[in-house]
């Protein structure tokens, strides 16, 4: 197969804080350096983009020496955590902004599609928007009017056509601008993650174009988004970004399973009391081998560790966890006597764990907490543990978005009539 | 297959080429900026009840606060031409050079939403910009010549020349000015907020150093030191000119339209290249 797109050396550096007081002066050092033939003073080359760490300069590489081919056909999905690069490349890859160093070699026409609906004027219909918004995505008059009633069609909002898109739903005005951008005819088409809004059976539909548009039509896409699930059902190849590198390029597949392992580290999985007079001296989130991770598969148990020292007098006590879903709703307690785990005073550790395809995906957070039942709260450990359900190709991604709840119930249904 | 050249339709690389203007590009895009003119002049009068009558009223009192204020108060001279009529000329061409610059002086900030989301060229904002007041002008220019109309039939003593005839040409000029000039000042601003505060009262200093309010003739007689600073101005043999095709009085020689037309191509084309530099990496500062 032929290569489209050829990335080289590709690094994008960004500048930290403020522009603005003092920048005149770091040009004209910048401008200076570069007359004389030498390096730029503030671009130092081999610092990790790592968002939680303090770093030397203010200069970051949002992107690092990256290289990659892509070949003809091919339906990649880029995944990567929030700030990991992926809308870097993308921009860069949309020519929205140019790289710092390296190039990209393109062959035949793209079109990006970072948002629904880009220059979409509120005060015009949604016919003349399908023009302005065609005609920014690289389309030519003639070619959007010979679409025009397919547009339509797909858009199913062809009642509010000749209504000012000022009064569409937000519903129907992602709709309408999805529409303009699943009948562009260009060779490669960059996707964002524009699916997250909309209902589920207009993501489904646009879900089905994509897929037509990789498979069928021998056009090349790339794919960004989080919902893993759109990722392995789209996707035959992934690219997987880590901090501004490429940390696998492969099969869909390896990516996906490599995705929920990386990045534990930078995610508050350990927790380490300084001051452990009261009890808690050590929790940590475990998979199913004892390795500390963040992210579990909707299908893999979750398990704490946790390891704390109980006094003679709070025998009596319980040791308890309570799991936060991202909306700071309380999803569940569990609590167990201690003195059902021991019989005398000293250090214990133990393991308490979820069971699989309980949590469906999402971002929760755990406290920890040594009490006497209505008498004392001994210590809460609260707000340090956290640990994601990531979507790995479950019936769950037509629901990313909508909140459903985040326990899975595997419910009887049956015919009575 | 070793010896394939490999081609490419597009690089992506950290710079262009000085000189790459990218005009292919930008007449790939041409119904694009049909479409954005479209946009403007309808989100303009959406929910007026005036709509584009709106056009008319700006010049039509600005010119009725000059002729009382500069010619009336200050008794300022209008080269022996009505005042109105004198006053409207000036104001119907310097109109159109200010909005030029000033909106093509925003591009970046008024448009960095559309910017950052997908690409294409970016000179067809700005192109646009003049277009839709292009629109505007010929309305303000509507105005101007029924005003001439009234006072030829009242018999005023003005009387055009063939000089008329350069109007297109002066139009061009004032567009590519303004555009020359908003796009250097709009590819500062991304970077340099300042400029942008700069521009409004800026352009209103500009007028009082361009012969709007005063011809200059009159600057030649009674401040023959500071005339310099008038006359080097690239807008004041524009307006002159203007003034002396459409209503016969006018101080400008072919030299200084000359002068003018030069240092306007010149402004242009820094413009342009200085605008394609920062398009490319606008985003990450703006």
């Amino acid at each position: 197969m032929a290569k489209v797109i050829k990335v080289e050396n590709l690094s994008k550096a960004y500048r930290l804080g403020e522009i603005g007081t003092g920048t005149i002066t770091k040009d004209w050092e910048r401008f200076w350096a570069k007359t004389r033939g030498k390096e730029d003073p503030f671009l130092k080359i081999g610092e990790v983009n790592d968002r939680t760490k303090k770093g030397q300069s203010n200069v970051v590489l949002s992107l690092k020496d990256i290289n990659f081919d892509i070949e003809q056909g091919d339906a990649v999905g880029i995944i990567g955590r929030n700030g990991a690069g992926k809308s870097t490349l993308l921009k860069i890859l949309s020519r929205v902004t140019a790289p710092t160093t390296g190039s990209i070699k393109i062959k035949g026409r793209i079109a990006s599609l970072l948002e629904v609906g880009t220059g979409f004027h509120p005060e015009l219909t949604g016919k003349e928007n399908i023009f302005l918004n065609g005609a920014i995505l690289g389309m030519r008059k003639a070619e959007i009017k010979r679409k025009l009633d397919e547009i339509i069609d797909f858009s199913g909002v062809e009642r509010y056509i000749d209504t000012p898109v000022k009064r569409y739903s937000s519903g129907m005005y992602v709709r309408l601008a999805f529409a303009v951008a699943a009948y562009l005819e260009s060779e490669i088409l960059i996707v964002d993650e524009v699916l997250a809004v909309g209902d589920a059976e207009f993501q489904k539909k646009c879900l089905g174009k994509m897929g037509d548009i990789s498979k069928g039509q021998g056009r090349t896409v790339l794919f960004v988004s989080h919902n893993m699930g759109a990722i392995k059902k789209l996707c035959n190849q992934a690219i997987i970004l880590n901090n501004g590198s490429i940390h696998l390029n492969g099969n869909v597949n390896e990516g996906i399973n490599a995705y929920t392992k990386i990045h534990t580290e930078n995610k508050s999985t350990r927790y380490k009391n300084n001051n452990p007079e009261k009890g808690f001296m050590e929790i940590a989130v475990e998979g199913e081998n004892s390795e500390v991770r963040s992210d579990f598969g909707f299908d893999e148990s979750i398990s704490f560790r946790m390891r704390f020292n109980v006094k003679q007098a709070y025998l009596s006590g319980n040791v308890g966890i309570k799991v936060w879903d991202n909306l700071e709703r309380c999803v569940f307690t569990s609590e167990m006597k201690i003195n059902e785990l021991i019989d005398s005073a000293g250090e214990i550790t133990t393991l308490v764990t979820i069971p699989e395809m309980l949590l469906t995906p999402g971002d929760y957070k755990v406290s920890f907490a040594l009490h006497l039942p209505n008498i004392q709260i001994i210590e809460v450990i609260a707000d340090v543990i956290y640990f994601e359900v990531v979507e790995t190709g479950s019936d769950f991604y037509e629901f990313n978005g909508a909140d459903l709840g985040c326990i899975f119930v595997n419910c009887q249904w049956k015919l009575v009539n | 297959m070793h010896y394939m050249a490999e081609e490419w339709d597009i690089e992506i690389t950290p710079r262009n080429s000085l000189f790459d203007l990218k005009l292919k590009d930008v007449w790939h895009y041409r119904d694009l900026l049909v479409l954005l003119v479209r946009r403007d002049f309808v989100a303009f009068y959406k929910q007026t009840i005036l709509g584009p009558l709106w056009f008319f009223i700006q010049p039509l009192f600005t010119t009725i606060i000059y002729t009382f204020v500069f010619g009336s108060l200050a008794n300022i001279s209008a080269d022996g031409l009505p005042r109105p009529l004198f006053y409207l000329a000036g104001i119907t061409a310097w109109n159109y050079f200010a909005d030029c610059l000033t909106k093509t002086s925003t591009v970046f900030t008024a448009n960095s939403g559309l910017f950052e989301k997908v690409y294409f060229p970016r000179l067809i904002v700005p192109l646009s910009v003049i277009v839709s007041n292009l629109i505007r002008f010929g309305v303000q220019m509507l105005l101007f010549v029924l005003m001439m109309l009234i006072y030829w039939g009242k018999g005023a003593a003005f009387h055009p020349t063939i000089y008329i005839l350069l109007f297109p040409a002066l139009l061009l000029l004032m567009a590519m000015l303004g555009l020359g000039l908003g796009m250097i000042i709009s590819a500062m601003t991304t970077k340099y907020r300042d400029l942008s505060f700069l521009i409004t009262f800026g352009v209103q200093l500009m007028m009082y150093l361009t012969t709007v309010i005063y011809p200059l003739s009159t600057v030649k007689q009674k401040y023959p030191t500071y005339e310099w600073l008038v006359e080097y101005n690239p807008m004041t043999s524009i307006i002159e000119c203007f003034r002396y095709g459409f209503l016969g009085q006018g101080t400008f020689t072919m030299l200084s339209l000359a002068v003018t037309t030069g240092i306007t191509i010149l402004i242009l084309l820094v413009g342009i290249i200085v605008f394609n530099r920062v398009e490319k990496n606008f985003v990450d500062t703006v």
